[in-house]
């Protein structure tokens, strides 16, 4: 009996060597899946620039399902997985109560806080973004009259309409913003049919500068507004070669190199709350072959200077996290 | 809400309304041949992910449509002989048609294209049009109806108005003709029809195959018309919105239009919130608006506006007695 009790502990101690010494990082995806064109597919393209450049391996999971969230965390952890990155919100509440469990496993959150001691948390000023974004539309648009279409409805997408309508106000303040929301549960970040007919609907409202913050529906919205040939902003990563010409720009938010910092920092990596703002390159604006005959310089100077002050903290954009509240409409 | 708005929601309404109008009548001839098929989904989805893989090989919108067509046949064929020939259970089988398509659109379109799951954007031929309808310009002038032919009747791609002719084409087809008395028998009363000696075999499969085809239009309406190329899960649960549709239409081809119509309106309406709100002068949950078409369904269901009285046969295997 103990000759069979020192040969199990044996065995185990040898897996668990085994699952340390090969202390690969890991990425889960959130439900808008690994190609969404936008904020997971960023966490992608940092993932692979690292096993590009270190020649390392990392280990990935797509979520399927609201219930799989803590099933593949704990999961990953055991597997001796470190640093372990997640992107999206969703993870907050979960990775709040996995990551007590696995005090030698580090953890990254994207777009959420955890205040666990062994998890970094990436937050990006996406309302800094926004409002550059926002400026752009009110210069481009003719009707004065431009949109947002948000994902699903939580304090983090009105974060970005927030930001973006201030953009408009501070170029255009009789400019009108349309804002709606694809939905309430999750599925809202994969339904391009509805996104494309809120895409219409606000078309027939008089909008010809949308900027879609909604995941994977966006490419649905963009897609519609390319059909109507109006103008559309992408968000997360950049989107203006889905439509060349037609995408004005994207808010481009660098999960790409968080991701990529994070596993670069292997599992030892630095724990605490780090805010990724326009100072630090974390959120800005596309430009590139595909939209460079849609902004003039003069809009582009405009933008800059609004960025510059934005950063020396001349120009402060409201966060509505802080307060659930937008000062604008 | 003024009159242009109205034109606008409509307009979506009848967008949204097509797939379920289509997948709503293919359920309609198999479960009034008495085979019940919860699989109207899954069809849609396979139909849907086919007609936009093969779109974007070919360029051309009307292989798309075919290549769906076929797609959507092969399962309901798999339908067929799992409930008909082998006599299996109906639900159980349509369900896991549902699952298999969930599974294999998305590696299927994988393997091909390599875009999670997606098939590449289409663009030109490879998509359904829209289609001016003619003497749209001489009309504009005529006032109300002038606007609402341009804007809610023209202008949408040609598997809308093909949807839209399908409702008289089903009604005289299973009122009409010898074909519908016999479809219609089966789902009541397959012995009357085995008596006449009209093979019960051969119509069900027959009436299967109708649902393949109609709910191939709705996949490939969904992939290359309304949305240019298919998308994980891009069905969004229509096939079981269409069956509660089906339940509200009391399983008639012009009540299932105006039942599909009246869910589609719900859709497009549940987009502008805004104009809920500026009519009711309150807030009503988009959410609530969401739900609304089955909460109609299990009304009509309890009996409290008419009674919904499915096929008598329906979901039997038919034995014959020996």
């Amino acid at each position: 009996m103990t000759l069979m009790k020192q040969f199990l502990g044996a065995a185990a101690t040898l897996a668990l060597l085994s699952g340390a010494a090969a202390a690969d990082p890991a990425l889960i995806y959130d439900l808008g899946g690994k190609f969404d064109k936008s904020f997971n597919e960023a966490a992608y393209a940092g993932a692979k620039k690292w096993a590009e450049e270190t020649g390392g391996s990392y280990k990935e999971l797509e979520m399927q399902s609201e219930a799989q969230r803590e099933q593949a965390l704990r999961r990953l952890a055991e597997s001796g997985a470190n640093p372990i990155a997640m992107t999206g919100f969703a993870f907050g509440d979960v990775l709040n109560t996995v990551a007590p469990d696995y005090p030698n496993t580090r953890f990254v959150i994207i777009d959420a806080v955890v205040d666990q001691p062994n998890v970094r948390s990436v937050v990006f000023t996406e309302e800094q973004g926004s409002y550059l974004v926002g400026m752009m539309a009110a210069l481009a648009s003719k009707s004065q009259t431009v949109g947002f279409i948000g994902g699903m409805d939580i304090p983090l997408i009105r974060k970005f309409a927030c930001g973006y309508a201030q953009g408009v106000k501070a170029v255009n303040a009789d400019a009108k913003v349309l804002q709606n929301m694809t939905g309430t549960t999750p599925a809202a970040w994969n339904d391009p049919v509805k996104g494309a007919e809120l895409t219409k609907a606000q078309v027939a409202q008089g909008a010809d500068v949308i900027y879609a913050a909604a995941g994977s529906t966006g490419i649905g919205i963009l897609q519609a507004a390319a059909d109507a040939n109006i103008l559309s902003i992408g968000v997360d990563s950049n989107q203006n070669y889905l439509h060349p010409g037609q995408v004005l720009t994207s808010m481009v938010k660098r999960v790409d190199n968080s991701v990529y910092e994070a596993f670069k920092e292997g599992p030892e990596l630095s724990t605490g709350t780090m805010v990724m703002d326009l100072a630090k390159d974390g959120v800005g604006y596309a430009m590139d072959e595909n939209n460079a005959k849609l902004v003039t310089d003069e809009m582009k100077a405009k933008v800059d200077a609004a960025a510059a002050k934005i950063k020396s903290g001349e120009i402060t954009v409201h966060d509505y996290m802080t307060d659930n509240t937008c000062p604008v409409e | 809400m003024d009159y242009a708005t109205l034109l606008q929601i409509l307009a979506s309404t009848l967008r949204l309304a097509t797939p379920l109008l289509l997948a709503c009548l293919a359920g309609l001839y198999s479960e009034r041949s008495g085979i019940f098929d919860i699989g109207l989904e899954g069809k849609m989805l396979m139909a849907a992910m086919a007609s936009g893989a093969i779109a974007a090989m070919t360029g051309s919108a009307w292989i798309g449509l075919a290549a769906g067509i076929g797609a959507s046949l092969l399962l309901a064929a798999l339908h067929g002989v799992a409930s008909i020939t082998f006599r299996g259970n109906q639900l159980i089988s349509g369900v896991a048609l549902n699952f298999v398509a969930s599974g294999a659109t998305v590696l299927i379109a994988q393997a091909l294209f390599q875009q999670g799951g997606r098939t590449p954007p289409l663009t030109g031929a490879a998509r359904f049009e829209p289609l001016a309808l003619p003497f749209v310009d001489t009309l504009k002038g005529v006032p109300l109806f002038g606007p609402f032919y341009a804007q809610v009747l023209s202008g949408h791609s040609i598997l809308v108005y093909l949807a839209l002719a399908a409702v008289p084409a089903s009604w005289w087809l299973l009122y009409r003709t010898r074909f519908g008395l016999r479809l219609r028998a089966v789902g009541e009363n397959p012995e009357s029809v085995d008596t006449a000696g009209v093979s019960v075999i051969r119509l069900r499969y027959t009436a299967v195959a109708l649902t393949g085809v109609l709910c191939g239009v709705a996949g490939a309406y969904m992939a290359t018309a309304l949305q240019a190329g298919f998308g994980r899960e891009m069905t969004a649960g229509r096939g079981y919105i269409a069956l509660a549709a089906l339940i509200f239409a009391k399983w008639r081809p012009w009540s299932a239009l105006w039942a599909t119509l009246l869910f589609g309106f719900l859709q497009a309406l549940a987009l502008r919130p805004d104009v809920i709100e500026g009519t009711l002068h309150m807030k009503i949950p988009v959410s609530f608006l969401d739900a609304l078409p089955y909460i109609l369904t299990v009304i009509v269901l309890a009996g409290f506006v008419g009674r919904a009285i499915p096929p008598r046969a329906g979901g039997e295997p038919y034995v014959k007695e020996r």
